[in-house]
């Protein structure tokens, strides 16, 4: 049969080119993004970089870790089939299975990380995101993915239980709720620089709670069950609490009402987070969850779009002198402190939660897996490449200037280009006033946490690619609201989460703790969470260094730390099933995260560098108390040692986030002793193998 | 009219994927499966799964990111 054969040899041919040849346009582009010196090179070049990188990882490791560890097969019933309820278990189209897990999982932390790590230059932030995302956090998800639907969709928790030991287990459960309470405090930090002294910002942000109950009792009340109705009527209202933001703004005795300090908005940020973990879920988390998954999936297209229209240039220098440490933006040097900063977008240890929880349970086909697991992770690194590009296409001044603590900069905008003079680049005092006005804020100074500049970067390129730059403090508001909106989901939702998972932890204690329709069990263990939170964000909105410079990298340090979990059950698991071969797969990944997270971790606590290391800057304070003087920015004798206390409590956090890390990796590698020597037996855990019953009929 | 119904046919496929894109209950994939595989039941209504789909979605952490 040649004829038939031919054909075949023609395709094959054919498919070897076109891959050669996206892999030769991958390393074309990502040679010019690592050696390009002198000009300023264009976006486009790290776009070409990143989807090319992507396409070849996606096509050729994808599918070696499917076929080879796997051995994923469609033939085989997925839990979504055995265990079938209509609602948590639902066979569901892969293309649903994968907007849905995308929207899990793409949160703010792909936006503002590295926006941060934009100190650095663009190059540490674009390698790390590219080659960590292929080798690292698109195999962790895939791999917990797949193991997770191989046992009936079980938790990263109980796998670790069940799998490690119970030692493993219990510290990756006390460990989550740790990374909780870092992150929620340091998302509302986030959001409460970008909106304090904003009227328009605020007035646009607390709008949207009422506009979120109105949508909670029309889906209730009104039309049951109308959830898209719901909602456009809801994107409607968002639209017009962005103008009601502005007409505020512009009327200086209304908008002194909502000006507030980061202190005030901070305390409302905690009364709000207590009430959405106590009031019913249908109607504040659930309507407010509908709106920021379309505004989410709304806001990536756009600036995908917009990107893609404009192509700026990078203004960024590819590094920066920062890349030894002094940077203002956070305290560290590049290694290990770029891969600390980066974590969403690169590897986030967090993925592995979603790709244990609800995504299991959708699954129908075993090889859906590859596209939802592997392919949503690499649409979430090009989040954060676009956000990489957003803030490496503004000025190293203007950058600066908005990411930079009041410490390094000093409050007025003469004292600010002066600093950033002194750091090698350009800014005028004139150019900042003219952009806060452009803008409509009265001053972008320090407002650090990064959502304002993405914001600023975002409305540039929007207002560049409609055209006319009269529009760009409503882009500008727009890119506020939206961050602000889906920062506000990740609170309220993970207050109440984390709500159940302290009632879970204390009923061991005290069992009425644990009954969570018991209103008196509800309401202290909801107030314990926030005040666990608040009291992070309060230290962080105190902190003259800006609060984010401790903070991010403590959340940092935990994701890693969850995704180093992840990652020894992945290998525990595929040395279970006796492919221990391949255990580099997700050997390689843990080791190198292993690496940075002890070193970021030893240098948080122990640096000499009062910026950098926590007891350093305790033992400053106390010098600087001793000597009868009071540091820069510090008020009174009382708050200095609230501010030592901090330090004490920062590092004892990070110190548990290191010890859970040793703890876990040491249980493991027992396990895999164990397995490789042959003291235990080498046998799957997976549910035995059945056919799937709809198969006759595909 | 051919035209028009094969609009509403596709807006309301459209609508069903949105839907279950973020999340939001799925009654009637719910309503088909009790009728297949327990068709002696009586199912949930409207309001008492929807209540009871979001109540579960809070509980544990697997449904949010950062």
């Amino acid at each position: 049969m040649i004829s038939s054969g031919t054909p075949n040899l023609r395709r094959r041919i054919a498919s070897a080119l076109v891959w050669s040849l996206v892999a030769l346009a991958g390393a074309v582009a990502l040679g010019r993004v690592a050696l390009g010196r002198g000009e300023h090179i264009s976006a486009a070049w790290l776009l070409v970089a990143a989807l090319c990188t992507y396409a070849v990882a996606y096509r050729f490791y994808s599918a070696f870790i499917a076929s080879r560890v796997f051995a994923l097969d469609d033939a085989r019933r997925t839990p979504s089939e055995r265990l079938s309820d209509g609602r948590d278990y639902v066979p569901t189209n892969r293309w649903i299975v994968f907007g849905h897990h995308f929207a899990a999982i793409a949160g703010p932390g792909p936006l503002v990380g590295p926006t941060l790590a934009a100190q650095f230059g663009y190059l540490p932030g674009i390698l790390w995101i590219i080659v960590g995302v292929v080798v690292g956090g698109a195999v962790q998800d895939f791999v917990i993915l797949c193991a997770s639907i191989r046992r009936d969709g079980k938790s990263l928790g109980q796998m670790a239980k069940e799998e490690i030991g119970p030692v493993a287990g219990f510290t990756a459960l006390v460990a989550v709720l740790g990374i909780m309470v870092v992150l929620i405090a340091v998302l509302a930090l986030v959001v409460v620089n970008a909106l304090k002294s904003s009227p328009w910002g605020t007035v646009t942000i607390a709008l949207t709670i009422p506009i979120a109950m109105l949508m909670g009792v029309y889906m209730r009340w009104i039309r049951p069950g109308r959830v898209l109705e719901a909602s456009a009527i809801g994107l409607v209202l968002l639209g017009l609490a962005l103008l009601a933001g502005r007409w505020v703004a512009e009327r200086p005795d209304i908008a002194a009402t909502f000006t507030l300090s980061g202190r005030t908005l901070a305390l409302l940020l905690m009364v709000y987070g207590f009430a959405a973990s106590v009031v019913p879920v249908w109607l504040l988390l659930a309507p407010r969850d509908y709106l920021s998954a379309f505004v989410k999936i709304g806001v990536v297209a756009a600036l995908a779009m917009g990107i893609l229209v404009v192509l700026p240039p990078l203004q960024m220098p590819p590094l920066t002198r920062f890349i030894d440490g002094t940077g203002p933006v956070f305290a560290g040097a590049l290694f290990p402190f770029a891969f600390i900063t980066i974590a969403c977008g690169a590897v986030s240890g967090f993925h592995a939660l979603i790709a244990s929880g609800t995504t299991p349970k959708l699954i129908e086909r075993e090889s859906d897996a590859r596209v939802v697991g592997y392919g949503a992770m690499l649409v979430e690194s090009f989040v954060a490449v676009m956000a990489l590009i957003a803030a490496c296409a503004l000025t190293p001044g203007v950058y600066f200037a908005i990411n930079a603590p009041i410490a390094a900069l000093g409050s007025t905008t003469q004292s600010a280009a002066a600093a950033i003079a002194n750091w090698g680049f350009v800014v005028t005092p004139a150019e900042l006033d003219a952009l806060a006005r452009q803008v409509g804020e009265s001053s972008l100074l320090s407002r650090t946490g990064g959502a304002p500049s993405l914001a600023v970067g975002m409305a540039h390129l929007f207002s560049r690619a409609l055209g006319g730059t009269g529009a760009t403090a409503l882009w500008y508001h727009f890119a506020i609201m939206f961050e602000a909106l889906f920062i506000l989901t990740t609170l309220d939702a993970g207050t109440r989460v984390g709500r159940f998972m302290l009632q879970d932890l204390g009923k061991h204690v005290w069992l009425p703790f644990g009954r969570t329709a018991w209103m008196p069990a509800v309401v202290l263990s909801s107030a314990l969470i926030v005040l666990m939170w608040g009291h992070f964000l309060w230290q962080g909105v105190n902190d003259p260094l800006g609060g984010v410079n401790s903070l991010w990298p403590l959340f940092g340090i935990s994701n890693q730390l969850l995704a180093a979990v992840a990652l020894c059950v992945a290998t525990t698991i595929i040395m279970r099933m006796g492919k221990a071969r391949y255990a580099p797969i997700t050997l390689v990944p843990l080791a190198w995260l292993v690496t940075v997270t002890m070193s970021a971790g030893f240098e948080k606590l122990f640096s000499p560098l009062p910026k950098l290391g926590f007891f350093a800057h305790a033992r400053m304070l106390l010098d600087a108390q001793s000597g009868g003087r009071l540091p820069p920015g510090v008020t009174s004798q009382s708050t200095l040692l609230q501010m030592v206390g901090n330090d004490y409590l920062d590092a004892a956090v990070a110190a548990f986030f290191l010890l859970a890390v040793i703890v876990i990796l040491a249980d493991s590698a027992r396990v895999w002793w164990g397995l490789l020597r042959g003291g235990m037996p080498v046998r799957s855990t997976e549910v035995p193998f059945a056919p799937r019953a709809s198969l006759a009929g595909d | 009219m051919t035209q028009f119904s094969r609009f509403v046919v596709i807006m309301r496929r459209a609508g069903a994927l949105a839907r279950r894109v973020i999340g939001a209950p799925d009654y009637e994939a719910y309503l088909s499966h009790i009728r297949v595989h327990h068709p002696h039941t009586v199912p949930l209504t409207r309001g008492e799964f929807a209540r009871d789909a979001l109540a579960r979605r809070y509980e544990r952490p697997g449904s949010r990111c950062c």
